[in-house]
């Protein structure tokens, strides 16, 4: 299935993403800050890339600006975790070229079905 | 599909737990110059709402909102930080602890003290308190008025494939509402050579048969909003009324959280006392242990096949002992590490307890904290946090003056308190020191006289501050409610003798009182030197030994009321002759055939007279009150390479018992 770059500085929630989208079938990686998970999409193929927006060292923002200048990642569907509180990041991450945002809380259910809707 | 997320709320908890401390700490020595400073509060905020709505703790999402909003506010400048914001979120910080804490073993969290809050950081806000969550039905069930049909225009913008968005999918999606008849627009579509492959030019006209209400539909394109036009039509309204929305209307993609399954209670099953060890220290006992397997093949290679030992092998095996002995010490050392943990986890917490306590005192108290990543064993971490507590909230409370007492004795008006720990020789030292008024001498003894102490003017002085660790004695004319009543300071010696550790005091009037706490490093195992009196062998605690000597006739000698000294420097040492305490036929009949070892103990020096010195050992120390009973002048027992046992030495105790005969 596909392969997936998990981004969070929140452990448990790194573990959650991790476990339900392998539980699908998807291959996982995990990076806990932008910076990480930069190193780490360069250093093998992603499809997709679901990442918090308020980490230490590089946020999601900046990291999904980032990507989008590699050219690996100019099509790479980009999701953001944001939270209903924060409506302007959902734009601020959409301008920087995030595909969409899945909004926390969510559950393991909608999380797959958000996944599904970006990996067909 | 349902998957339980309720394994992951210890992780959760404990990193929730950590942020809460981080916020702590953050905000008690807030600066609004550093701004990573307040975004890491802010992120910890953040997290713990995210994950607490995640896994299941929704009043502690809801709570943690305000509180991050506030932050929020305060990280983009948009509002100062002040004292009455600070303090809020502190007990926004302590509410948010006991909601968790509540929640993962089951109790109950002080609500009264939630809703105050609750209040505090609604009206710092400005925000009505408690809106009602009602708004959001009514507009769903007025958009509830749906169609038996739809016509969509989809007009992407050339850029939006950009975001990693295919229009494709998005259409796809609608599939789900009903059938779909999808037209193709390929109007805009230019030329060959002018066409670029990355940018959108078509654009779709979609008839949908389905009951769907608009919102579901729009919710479809809400990722690209912002880069398509979109126009919904409906194809007239059905006869029989659309589907009511369930009370509330929102569609619920994802049926019911699977979160529901009681977090609380998963939560006390992953709750079994647990170390977080980094990755680096397991990483190296793994490469620790490959070693070893490395060294047994070597060691088995030694003999041949048949069994035989060839003496040519000598080296070899004395090489792969060598190499064998080195390996098992630093496998120990690495396993005793993962048990390590850095004092700031007890240290954290008294910034808090100073600046509440100063301001409930009216004092004003500065902290300053060193080395407080100094490592020590997370069983002693645990121990040593009420009596270090005591002894700053004493600090504070009787040692450190008020203002004005402070600036007419020429001192800065703001007291200062100082914790410090760090390494010394096997040992950890924690200091607690204070520049306050210091211990009153003439107070202390006639007080120790009043109880029946045995007490003299001409006693030295570091017998008489050790006159505060005697049981039930305070010093405080007036028992204050916050340093608390009945506990003293004989309850933080006993703590710290219980953990193998000694206590010193030292004070100056008008310049306050330094206590220093010295603590093994580990709870299992002591660094010691064997000694030989007679066939027996005890191990005497490194941290104990200052020095041995070979006392010459003209050292020893006998002082009334003292008994035997051995003369050193100008210093009369009481002489401990072990063959006497433990009733052991000693090889060395008299003193100047045997070796003296100079030890330090809590109530100053002693000379312990031995046959000989042994080795220097790491020993596994066992408890004999466990498996025998308590012996005056022994800690505990170990078992010795030859498979013996060598009780372990107790010089505090040694030294006190000879004070007794």
């Amino acid at each position: 299935m596909a392969k997936i770059l998990a981004v969070d500085d929140s452990a448990s929630m790194r573990q959650m993403l991790a476990f339900t989208l392998q539980h699908a079938g998807h291959e996982v990686r995990e990076a806990d800050n932008g910076k990480a998970a930069l190193d780490a999409a360069q250093a093998g193929a992603v499809d997709l890339v679901i990442s918090d927006v308020n980490m230490p060292v590089m946020d999601g923002i900046t990291l999904v600006k980032s990507l989008r200048g590699l050219p690996a990642f100019r099509f790479t569907p980009i999701l953001l975790l944001t939270t209903e509180s924060s409506p302007e990041k959902k734009s601020e991450g959409k301008a920087a070229g995030a595909t969409g945002w899945i909004v926390k809380p969510f559950n393991p259910d909608q999380l797959l079905a958000t996944v599904q809707r970006v990996l067909g | 599909m349902t998957l339980d997320v309720s394994q992951f709320v210890g992780v959760f908890l404990e990193e929730s737990f950590e942020g809460l401390d981080l916020m702590e700490a953050g905000l008690l020595q807030f600066n609004e110059d550093d701004p990573e400073a307040v975004n890491s509060i802010f992120r910890a905020a953040h997290s713990i709402k995210g994950g607490a709505g995640t896994f299941g703790f929704r009043e502690v999402s809801d709570f943690t909102h305000g509180a991050e909003t506030l932050l929020d506010q305060i990280r983009q400048g948009e509002r100062p930080m002040n004292r009455e914001i600070s303090d809020t979120l502190l007990c926004a910080v302590d509410c948010i602890r006991d909601m968790l804490r509540a929640a993962s073993d089951g109790g109950e969290a002080d609500t009264a003290r939630l809703l105050e809050t609750r209040a505090a950081i609604e009206n710092l806000l400005g925000t009505p308190p408690a809106e009602a969550a009602g708004q959001d039905a009514v507009q769903d069930a007025e958009q509830a008025a749906a169609a038996c049909g739809w016509r969509i225009v989809f007009k992407p913008h050339a850029d939006m494939m950009k975001t990693g968005n295919d229009p494709l999918r998005l259409i796809a999606e609608l599939e789900r509402f009903g059938p779909l008849s999808v037209k193709t627009r390929a109007d805009a579509l230019p030329s060959l050579s002018d066409m670029e492959p990355e940018t959108c030019h078509l654009h779709w006209e979609i008839e949908l048969q389905a009951t769907a209400d608009e919102a579901e539909l729009r919710a479809v394109f809400d990722w690209v909003e912002d880069e398509c036009e979109l126009r919904l039509e409906s194809l007239g309204a059905s006869s029989d009324a659309p589907l009511p929305a369930p009370a509330g209307g929102r569609p619920d993609t994802g049926g019911t959280p699977a979160v529901a399954a009681r977090p609380a209670e998963s939560a006390r099953r992953n709750d079994a006392s647990s170390i977080r060890v980094a990755v680096e220290k397991v990483d190296s006992l793994v490469n620790l242990v490959g070693e070893l397997v490395i060294t047994q093949s070597m060691l088995n290679q030694v003999g041949n096949a048949n069994g035989e030992f060839d003496v040519a092998q000598v080296e070899r095996l004395r090489e792969g002992l060598g190499q064998l002995e080195r390996q098992t010490r630093e496998l120990q050392e690495g396993v005793m590490g993962i048990r390590m943990l850095p004092i700031s986890f007890v240290f954290s917490r008294f910034p808090r307890v100073v600046r509440d306590m100063a301001g409930a005192l009216g004092k004003s108290v500065e902290l300053r904290m060193e080395g407080e990543e100094t490592e020590l064993d997370k069983g002693l971490i645990e121990k040593l946090a009420d009596p270090l507590t005591h002894l700053v909230r004493n600090a504070i409370d009787h040692g450190i003056e008020s203002a004005e007492q402070r600036v007419a004795a020429g001192k800065p008006a703001a007291g200062q308190i100082s914790l410090k720990a760090y390494h010394q020789g096997g040992n950890i030292v924690v200091e607690v020191a204070d520049d306050g008024a210091g211990l009153n001498r003439e107070k202390l003894l006639a007080k120790a006289a009043s109880q029946g102490l045995p007490v003299s003017d001409s006693m030295p002085d570091r017998d008489v501050w050790a006159l505060i660790f005697a049981a039930g004695f305070s010093t405080a004319e007036k028992v204050t409610d916050i340093s608390g009543r009945g506990v003293g300071m004989d309850v933080v010696r006993r703590n710290i003798e219980a953990v193998n550790g000694r206590v010193e005091i030292d004070s100056a009037p008008g310049q306050g009182t330094h206590i220093i706490l010295r603590l093994p490093l580990t709870l299992a195992i002591l660094d010691g030197m064997s000694v030989h009196v007679g066939d027996q062998t005890y191990i005497l605690p490194l941290t104990a030994i200052l020095e041995s000597i070979q006392p010459s006739t003209e050292q020893l000698g006998t002082v009334g009321g003292v008994g035997r000294v051995v003369h050193l420097r100008g210093d009369y040492l009481p002489l401990i002759a072990l063959h006497e305490t433990f009733g052991v036929e000693p090889k060395a009949r008299r003193p100047e055939d045997g070796i003296v070892i100079i030890t330090a103990a809590s109530d100053g020096r002693a000379a312990l007279l031995v046959d000989g010195l042994g080795a220097q050992h790491q020993v596994v120390i066992k408890s004999l009150e466990t498996n025998y009973r308590k012996v005056p002048g022994i800690s505990g027992a170990t078992i010795m390479g030859d498979g013996k046992v060598a009780m372990i030495l107790d010089v505090d105790m040694l030294l006190r018992l000879r004070h007794m005969h």
